[in-house]
């Protein structure tokens, strides 16, 4: 799967989403949503709660109806089809078993629809549970099940029905980690023996990671990447993607020029092409990939003293403080104690260097008269302009130029904290403001995801630009 | 002095004055219905109250006749009830709690005031008192019984087992009937205990609305108990009447309160 619009066989899809964008009354939880799944693929859209994952999933499979956009299994529009009608199933987040039926009739409730003949149906109900391990549950219960059993019989009431596609809302996320963990290889064996697309939601990077042939990364309604777990994990597209797979140091930086970077005020080589020279970027460097030895000025490229040690199981987590004020964390079998002074090496291929997606914020806003615009709802002061009132303009302001505060009405407009993303030695927040666009501000202030916040920006700080 | 604050201080000791009505109020006026059916006009111990009941027709022959009444006006209530829930608890037609309330406001008026103002109406359009006037009545005081209980199974009901039948390739109809109608059969049940039970007993509704013409078994007690000579032989008939009531809410009542649907 990939980006509809680099498609290379497109007789090979089984669906595709093209730009679906979905609207609950005033708030869109969809984006111009496209992407394809290739027959027989694992597919798993991933992504933090409410960044439209399950919505794309309930859209695939008929529940909701996508406010623009198309839908097509194998190139025919599905948009207007009823969820009974379309050849997938469904395993649900909380089972949704048939309280009234027991662990037989719920997986043999679809079949039972179709009509199917009773020895043929009793021979495929059979089978799904024993694919499932649940054979001599026959007779039980639904509600003296385990949750574990439970979903078990869930995807046995799915698959039984052999559908083309199989689609899975965060199956295991109620189950605890070792039976996750035991579902998650089952899931893998049943897709390979049964040869069913499957498309799996989840929130769990790791369990993405182990799962899929392809992963969608999502936040806010909108696709971040899609690609294999390998090209996720190693060529995030930005930041939200490298902080949100596994762990990482995501830092400021300068693209000096082709395989020369500038971060952490160091020249670093690397290997990345094909930015302008100068170019401000983000670049990321995975905990695993920097090593670690005692104080070595001769071989060393940064070095810092060790704030924090702490054992993972299978590796040791620091923390190491450069003098210049940046916090690196660091993944190593070895450990040191806090307050070594180490030195610290990364290669050029484990350096990642991502295309920043802006350098300032830019907001729609309307001259109201010569030291006033309109923004986010809200009435600031500028600087004297000459602008006609009523013009749109466009502001920006500098990441670093909003200043937030604790009560929403301190500020001139307000909004809440969606998104941190630690830089080393200040945080880069994105804030949703309550009239929709979103603001990034940078800070050394810590605070929590979901704060509501309210916002002040200095007339000086807000450049007024005509639009075009 | 230290001992009655300690007394009075004890969490159990609460339920005194509830303990001390129930016995008041509930349980000796039971313990009198069970001794003056068993004793005679002289105040001796006897059986002949209820070996009257089934050796003299009229008032067996009232009983069915009552529980006949009762069966069809939960009958009505359950054919005008269920759809009436169904449509209540169902966010695509109703999209307000108001028309629930609607429903349920006849609650909050007297029943005898309700039964008067159905005999106006009747005489208003004209049509006959009687059997039909009765049946009409009955249904109409107890349907709220009937939707309330059934309205708040189905509330319950977890949408998604209704969008995983769907997902299983259930139309809307076989929605209905394969998982909607099965899981809201425990308010039906309540309903049925809260319309069919109180409906055997009652006797002013009718009384108004049939003019007097049709006695059912609650009128045949009050009739029986009004007069002294014949008291015991009604305190025998409210204790058969309590009887029944009592076995057959045992025989549907484990399941109800499973499920804990509606009212009770």
């Amino acid at each position: 799967m990939a980006l509809a619009e680099n498609k290379k066989e497109p007789e090979a899809h089984i669906i595709d989403v093209r730009h679906v964008s979905k609207w609950f009354g005033e708030k869109q939880v969809l984006n111009d949503v496209n992407l394809y799944v290739r027959k027989g693929e694992f597919v798993t859209i991933l992504g933090p709660s409410g960044c439209g994952k399950t919505t794309l999933l309930r859209i695939l499979a008929g529940f909701h109806m996508a406010t623009e956009g198309e839908i097509l299994l194998e190139g025919k529009d599905i948009a207007q089809t009823p969820p009974y009608k379309r050849p997938m199933n469904t395993v649900f987040q909380r089972y949704a078993l048939f309280p009234h039926l027991n662990v037989y009739d719920n997986v043999a409730f679809g079949l039972k629809l179709r009509k199917m003949d009773s020895k043929e149906m009793d021979a495929a109900v059979r089978k799904a549970l024993k694919m499932v391990g649940m054979t001599d549950y026959e007779e039980r219960d639904v509600n003296s099940l385990s949750g574990g059993q439970q979903q078990r019989v869930a995807i046995a009431r799915a698959i039984v029905n052999k559908p083309q596609v199989l689609l899975l809302d965060e199956p295991l996320a109620a189950l605890d980690l070792k039976m996750r963990k035991d579902m998650q290889l089952e899931l893998k064996d049943m897709h390979k023996t049964l040869g069913i697309t499957f498309i799996y939601v989840t929130h769990d990077q790791e369990e993405a990671l182990t799962l899929s042939d392809t992963i969608v990364v999502m936040n806010e309604g909108v696709i971040q990447q899609i690609g294999t777990p390998t090209d996720i994990y190693n060529e995030p597209k930005n930041c939200f993607v490298a902080d949100f797979i596994g762990e990482s140091n995501i830092l400021e930086g300068t693209m000096l020029k082709d395989c020369l970077v500038r971060f952490m005020d160091k020249e670093f080589n690397c290997v990345d092409t094909g930015f302008d020279e100068n170019e401000p970027v983000d670049v990321v460097l995975r905990p695993e990939d920097i090593y670690i030895m005692q104080r070595n000025e001769l071989a060393e490229q940064f070095h810092g003293i060790v704030q924090s040690c702490i054992f993972k199981g299978v590796h040791y987590e620091m923390i190491v403080l450069t003098p210049d004020g940046y916090e690196i964390m660091i993944q190593d079998y070895n450990s040191f104690e806090p307050g070594t002074d180490v030195s610290l090496i990364v290669k050029p291929a484990d350096i990642h260097v991502m295309k920043k997606e802006r350098l300032c914020n830019t907001i729609e806003a309307t001259v109201v008269d010569s030291d006033h615009i309109e923004m986010l709802g809200e009435k600031f002061q500028i600087l004297p302009t000459d602008i006609e009132p009523g013009t749109e303009v466009l502001a920006e302001v500098g990441f670093d130029k909003i200043d937030l505060t604790d009560y929403q009405e301190d500020g001139t407009a307000d909004g809440d904290v969606r998104l941190i993303i630690y830089k080393g030695n200040h945080y880069h927040l994105t804030i949703a403001t309550d009239e929709g666009p979103y603001l990034y501000v940078d800070t050394t202030d810590v605070w929590d995801d979901g704060d509501l916040v309210g916002i002040n920006i200095k007339p000086e700080d807000i450049r007024i630009k005509v639009k075009d | 002095m230290n001992k009655i604050i300690r007394y009075f201080s004890k969490r159990s000791s609460w339920s005194l004055p509830y303990f001390i009505f129930l016995l008041l109020f509930v349980v000796l006026p039971l313990l009198l219905i069970v001794l003056y059916a068993f004793r005679d006009n002289q105040g001796h111990f006897t059986v002949d109250n209820f070996v009257k009941f089934v050796t003299q027709k009229e008032a067996l022959n009232t009983f069915i006749y009552s529980v006949g009444i009762a069966m069809v006006t939960t009958i009505l209530c359950i054919l005008f009830g269920y759809p009436a829930a169904y449509i209540l608890s169902n966010s695509e037609f109703n999209k307000s709690k108001t028309t629930v309330l609607l429903f349920i406001l006849p609650m909050w008026v007297n029943f005898l005031i309700r039964t008067l103002a159905t005999v106006t109406l009747f005489d208003i359009t004209g049509l006959p008192l009687g059997q039909g006037a009765l049946m009409f009545g009955l249904a109409y005081d107890f349907l709220p019984f009937m939707i309330y209980p059934i309205y708040n199974t189905m509330m319950k009901i977890d949408k998604s087992l209704i969008e995983a039948a769907q997902d299983l390739g259930a139309s809307r109809a076989k929605v209905f009937t394969k998982v909607i109608f099965p899981l809201s059969l425990p308010g039906v049940l309540s309903g049925v205990l809260m319309v069919f039970l109180p409906t055997i007993s009652t006797f002013a509704i009718s009384e108004l609305l049939t003019m007097n013409d049709i006695q059912l078994f609650g009128s045949v007690i009050q009739t029986y108990i009004m007069q002294s000579d014949t008291m015991n032989y009604g305190a025998a008939l409210s204790l058969i009447m309590l009887l029944i009531i009592g076995i057959t809410s045992l025989f549907t009542g484990g399941d109800a309160e499973n499920e804990s649907p509606g009212l009770i």
